[in-house]
């Protein structure tokens, strides 16, 4: 369905796989807040406009009305802006989707800085960290359209909220349709032994194409496609890390309380060893081409590199 | 349309909301918490529905086709709370466990804990949503189940209770009945003060609403609201009810530093010798 190469937002992969799951099962629902067309759940109204309820550019109500509908017995989709589901309706989701626990899947277009030239208001940079400390939800950024797919069908068999990710631009298509992917388990795409990369979302493929020019330095990284940051693959992590004695994470996020944190957490308490964080550092981005606003905020395939290097020399000044 | 209310069935509920007056009182006396003012002003609405318009399922409690409620103003979960217990989803006596750590009655309803909550609330403004949700829901899915949502008169204040309002005319939803227990006062002070509502009738009237005004504690004007509401299709119903906060106790009546305070040990023995005898 989708080849390996092409480049495919992942919400168009989200969409096509709500009608396919419509035609399965007719107890999922979605919800839309007018954007229907962008987040690509309009498809699915389409096809199911009796199951396809907009409710208009009110986001707190359509998180608070999804909740409702959830309690009925329904699996019900969420669509909207990532920005807007995590803050503006951040309550909602909270109070009423988190702490009842009702099957509400959040999957929300727009990760990151992917909604590239429509600048800040549009692009969610805090948004991982926000949904990962309400406790008991589940929180994923797929790869790619094949791993969206994969995710997006895993998300209607999971007990419980999940907020999902995905993203306006187009990203690389890495996996081939034999791929298995579960929810909370760590992809290992490609084994090493200096370094470990641990990324999520558009940066994996970004940590691929790090991980090749590395190789030609002689170093051999190892990564990971996290697509799941809550719950952490803790032990993907640790049977890495013992081998490679360093990591660097890669986020389309700001690095506090998205992937890195979380890798963070988990090794400063368990098995401490240099560690890098790429992301956002305490700034917004702004307007302007996605390859662009990834050189200028230190989040692209280069940095990924040097932050490769400095780990490695930590590893060694350490030894 | 009922024009003639069984007599019997008015005493009976007077009777009724007479108890959950009473137990409202003694289960936030013995919390030493709670919200007094909004659950007595809400007596009257909650016996009509719980003893008379609601169907309820006691053996199947999470019965698909029962009616739901969803108490927006969570803080009032005193008189639902008590009328659940009345009506036999877990003992009276647990009322003294209001608000204690291990309770299953929680300072706000919640729906995973508590017996016969529909849903979880307490943060105000969302009841209404998530109404809508429901009786969404029921229209799919092709079932005759009705969904009622008491907004308390200040939580209008919050943006997302007028977002719901749209969206409940624009999906036809004559199977929601919205309740706003109109007490006219709110933590801060009264509405006028805080953040005036008026023409309150008038705005529900423009989003397309069928609009009934009653007096909130009376039961002839209650039940025949509700049955109003019933013979409405093709939109939803909102009761704006005249209410009294604090209600049956002369201190507490109208009075806003009633909105979230414990009576003393003094104070309940007066205040439940004045609902006893009237």
């Amino acid at each position: 369905m989708y080849k390996l190469g092409d480049s495919i937002p992942t919400r168009n992969a989200y969409g096509d796989t709500l009608v396919e799951l419509g035609r399965k099962n007719d107890q999922i629902v979605v919800f839309e807040a007018d954007i229907g067309k962008s987040t690509r759940s309009a498809i699915f109204g389409k096809e199911f406009p009796e199951r396809y309820f907009n409710i208009g550019v009110a986001e707190q109500n359509e998180m608070a009305i999804a909740a409702g509908a959830a309690s009925c017995g329904k699996i019900v989709f969420v669509s909207t802006y990532a920005v807007f589901a995590s803050m503006r309706a951040c309550e909602q989701v909270r109070t009423f989707v988190a702490y009842p626990h009702v099957n509400v899947k959040i999957c929300v277009s727009h990760g990151g800085i992917t909604p590239a030239n429509d600048g800040v208001t549009h692009q969610a940079t805090e948004d991982l960290g926000i949904m990962r400390t309400i406790p008991g939800m589940t929180v994923i950024m797929p790869a790619d359209a094949v791993s969206t797919r994969e995710l997006v069908i895993a998300a209607t068999q999971w007990d419980g909220p999940i907020y999902l990710r995905l993203t306006r631009d187009g990203v690389p298509v890495i996996y081939n349709e034999e791929t298995s992917f579960k929810i909370g388990k760590g992809i290992l795409l490609r084994e090493g032994k200096d370094i470990t990369i641990i990324a999520i979302g558009d940066m994996v493929s970004k940590a691929l194409d790090a991980r090749d020019i590395l190789s030609k330095q002689g170093i051999l990284a190892e990564v990971i496609d996290m697509h799941t940051i809550k719950p952490l693959d803790e032990s993907i992590i640790l049977d890495s890390v013992r081998k490679t004695g360093g990591v660097v994470t890669v986020e389309d996020h700001q690095v506090e309380c998205g992937l890195g944190s979380a890798v963070s957490e988990f090794l400063g308490e368990n098995y401490p060893i240099p560690i890098q964080r790429i992301g956002l550092r305490n700034t917004f981005a702004e307007s302007g081409e996605y390859e662009l606003l990834l050189k200028k905020y230190k989040m692209s395939v280069d940095d990924i590199i040097s932050g490769c290097f400095k780990v490695v020399g930590r590893k060694k000044k350490k030894r | 349309m009922v024009d003639t209310i069984n007599k019997n069935l008015v005493s009976f509920l007077e009777e009724k909301a007479t108890e959950l007056r009473i137990n409202i009182l003694k289960m936030i006396h013995a919390a030493q918490s709670g919200h007094p003012g909004g659950a007595l002003s809400a007596a009257e609405i909650i016996t009509t529905l719980y003893c008379h318009e609601m169907r309820i399922n006691l053996d199947n409690q999470r019965d698909p086709d029962r009616d739901r409620f969803i108490l927006s103003k969570g803080h009032a979960c005193p008189v639902l709370y008590s009328v659940l217990a009345m009506k036999g989803f877990f003992p009276i006596e647990e009322l003294a466990t209001l608000r204690k750590i291990n309770s299953r009655l929680q300072g706000h309803p919640d729906m995973k804990k508590t017996p016969g909550v529909d849903f979880t609330t307490g943060s105000l403004g969302n009841g209404l949503s998530i109404g809508i949700g429901m009786a969404l829901m029921g229209k799919l899915d092709k079932k005759d189940f009705r969904v009622y949502v008491m907004l308390g008169c200040g939580e209008l204040d919050e943006g997302i209770v007028w977002e719901a309002f749209m969206a409940g005319t624009k999906f036809k939803l004559d199977n929601l009945v919205v309740i706003i227990d109109y007490n006219k006062l709110q933590l801060d002070g009264d509405n006028d003060e805080v953040m005036p509502l008026e023409p309150i009738v008038d705005k529900l009237e423009a989003f397309n609403w069928n609009v009934i005004r009653t007096n909130g504690h009376d039961f002839n004007q209650i039940i025949k609201a509700f049955a109003k509401a019933r013979e409405t299709h093709n939109k939803p119903t909102v009761i704006v009810a005249d209410t009294i906060k604090g209600k049956g106790v002369s201190f507490m009546e109208n009075k806003v530093d009633w909105h979230g305070l414990a009576p003393d040990d003094e104070q309940l023995k007066i205040a439940l010798e004045e609902i006893r005898g009237s």
